[in-house]
């Protein structure tokens, strides 16, 4: 029997200097990468493909499927690029991640890019993280210092060059074609698929986006085999994650654990909900994902498990609230999320989400007229699949959800305002409140 | 027009950053960051100079500029105060944090007369287990509360060091902007490796002596 917790990404968080090329290196760093560089690069994709790695940063694909995408026979340079734009509400992973230790990623893009065979690779980190910049910019000169980035890694006579780059703020750059836009130096707005980025991506080469989980979970994988991986989690979500939880819990934070943990599991080692008071809503992979009462608290959290209840993995952040909270006004700040992160492309999502808030506001200030909530309704009806990429949809699910499980509490900003319904200083974590 | 710092050495860091990309337009958003760590805001003469360096037009410049919200129209203050307002954070008390730091500097959404801060609600910055969070020039200040914010901005108007919870101590907007130009700083070793919450789980974890199964033969 596995564990309740698993921790092999976060096995080192927290130890003195853990993130310095010198602490890696004397705790099993690189074992990994010096056993892959001795495999041929199809073997290394294949491991990765058994292993049944599937994707960490919301969407779940296959990552050795991914990669198998990726034309060998194209005389391009093939560009593989970590997605660490974490920016999904309630997604707060990658960032402590990649302060406490920066280097399971970049073995991990040794290990990747050579897979795939690549000998460029980029990380785009979202710009409003200076410390998590800073530290993985003297991680990756480490890297190149001890001879695993530049030419002729470890005198194998394969190249990789690495390049961190920084955001500005937008989180459609976590869009995989919208981040290319974005590293080509134009507005980070989504392309049209197909071409999908292992055929077109960066610079119209064939390019592999990953997320930072993803690539920092490879190492693991390359040293310890594909049954150990698959020993953990289960029959089609194979191995651990990081489960991220926040909110109305007495312990938030990372809890790495074989995928299938329920979330009464995890809300038991957070603590459960604080003192003297309940669960009312959580969302299981960020605010995109529909959200869950007490009712699923049994769900496997995996592909399957959420997908068999009408909502999705994401990316395993929980935001937990307690019945303090108005579902209207939480509702409502998501949406204003959504409207203003929408890159105004697909006019669907560009007027759409314009029109949630202006009615969500309503409801929140109890000035909704009947029949607001069912315009609530048509309004995603009339976003929902029209655009380029999936920022609408999340705004939609996020909507229909929390209509879906509190109808009556909408229904309530027809008279009431939720501040009201619900003083606002009871959901805060400090007295004092708002206004 | 605003007065423009932008110099031959500039002008010189700009070309470095392009120099690391196969085509320069790549790197118009570092060269952004540097513009503004230099004039404190996305200049006129900073729009020109890269327009000229990368062989595109000055809208193509502004064009950018203007999608991504770390770019200042305006001219930036000193720090840069940034709660998180999005549904986690403002329930969690980022609400009642931003109307009080609004009341105190006397703005919303803008930079102080004395050009000491500007303020800005952000979106989800990805601390939400340290919820409620405020940036200060982008470095995390986790778990916030008002008196925690009353002290940060009366060290930082004094002058006082102020160290992030997770991060390098606060020196200037400006200063975390040319590092996310790619220019590093040096500073990586300062501050923790984990902030408490991220520690939850692997805390959980030591205690009960839980771990991963054992690996198979190398």
């Amino acid at each position: 029997m596995t564990d309740l917790l698993t921790p092999v990404l976060t096995e080192n968080w927290g130890k003195d200097k853990s993130w310095t090329y010198d602490f890696y290196a004397q705790h099993g760093g690189f074992e990994a990468a010096k056993k892959a560089l001795k495999m041929k690069p199809e073997e290394v994709m294949n491991t990765v493909k058994d292993a049944g790695l599937r994707g960490r940063g919301g969407a779940g694909f296959p990552t050795g499927v991914k990669w198998s995408f990726i034309p060998q026979a194209n005389p391009k340079p093939k560009y593989l690029i970590v997605n660490a734009d974490e920016s999904e509400p309630g997604t707060c992973k990658d960032m402590p991640l990649l302060l406490a230790s920066p280097h399971l990623l970049l073995e991990g893009i040794v290990i990747s890019a050579y897979a795939v065979n690549c000998h460029q690779a980029y990380i785009y980190i979202r710009g409003e993280a200076a410390h998590v910049a800073r530290r993985m910019q003297a991680a990756v000169a480490s890297m190149y210092e001890h001879g695993w980035f530049g030419k002729d890694i470890q005198g194998t006579g394969f190249d990789l060059d690495v390049t961190v780059h920084s955001g500005a703020g937008a989180y459609i750059c976590g869009e995989e074609t919208a981040l290319l836009e974005s590293l080509e130096g134009r507005r980070g707005q989504p392309r049209l698929k197909p071409p999908f980025p292992a055929v077109e991506g960066l610079f119209a080469s064939p390019t592999v986006v990953n997320n930072v989980e993803s690539i920092s979970t490879v190492p693991s994988i390359i040293k310890n085999g594909v049954d150990w991986f698959a020993s953990m989690g289960t029959e089609k979500s194979n191995g651990f994650t990081i489960y991220s939880i926040s909110g109305h819990v007495a312990r938030p934070g990372q809890y790495e654990a074989p995928l299938g943990t329920t979330f009464r599991q995890l809300l038991q080692l957070a603590g459960g909900i604080r003192k003297g008071h309940q669960l009312k809503f959580f969302t299981p992979g960020g605010s995109s994902t529909p959200m869950l009462t007490e009712e699923h608290l049994d769900t496997p959290l995996d592909f399957e498990g959420l997908a068999a209840v009408g909502s999705m993995l994401g990316t395993k952040a929980m935001q937990t609230f307690d019945e303090t909270t108005s579902v209207v006004r939480t509702t409502t700040r998501w949406a204003e999320f959504y409207q203003h992160e929408s890159c105004g492309k697909c006019t669907p999502c560009r007027e759409g989400t314009q029109w949630l808030v202006q009615i969500l506001k309503k409801l929140e200030a109890g000035q909704g007229e009947e029949g607001d909530v069912d315009k609530l309704l048509a309004v995603c009806d009339d976003i929902n699949g029209l655009s380029f990429c999936t920022l609408a949809g999340g705004a939609v699910s996020c909507v229909t959800s929390a209509i879906a499980h509190f109808r009556p509490e909408f229904e309530l900003g027809y008279t009431t305002p939720a501040w009201e319904a619900f003083p606002y200083e009871k959901s805060a974590l400090f007295e004092g409140g708002v206004k | 027009m605003a007065q423009s710092n932008i110099d031959e050495k500039t002008i010189e860091e700009l070309k470095q950053i392009m120099a690391r990309y196969p085509q320069p337009r790549s790197a118009l958003m570092p060269m952004l960051h540097l513009v503004q760590s230099v004039d404190g805001v996305v200049s006129q003469r900073g729009i020109e100079v890269i327009a000229e360096l990368v062989g595109i037009t000055e809208a193509q410049v502004q064009g950018v500029s203007t999608f991504y919200t770390q770019y200042l129209k305006h001219p930036g203050g000193k720090h840069h105060i940034g709660v998180c307002s999005t549904s986690l954070c403002a329930v969690m008390g980022g609400d009642a944090l931003y109307d009080r730091i609004s009341k105190r500097l006397g703005v919303d959404e803008g930079t102080t007369e004395d050009g000491m801060f500007t303020l800005e609600r952000v979106e989800c910055n990805a601390a939400c287990d340290f919820a409620p969070v405020i940036m200060v020039n982008w470095e995390f200040m986790d778990n916030m509360t008002p008196e925690k914010a009353d002290k940060l901005l009366d060290d930082l108007e004094a002058g006082r060091p102020v160290k992030p919870t997770r991060g390098a101590t606060i020196t200037s907007w400006r200063d975390n902007e040319r590092l996310l130009a790619g220019f590093y700083d040096g500073k990586a070793d300062e501050g923790v490796s984990a902030g408490e919450a991220s520690l939850a789980g692997v805390e959980i974890a030591r205690e009960n002596n839980w771990s991963a199964p054992k690996g198979e033969a190398k």
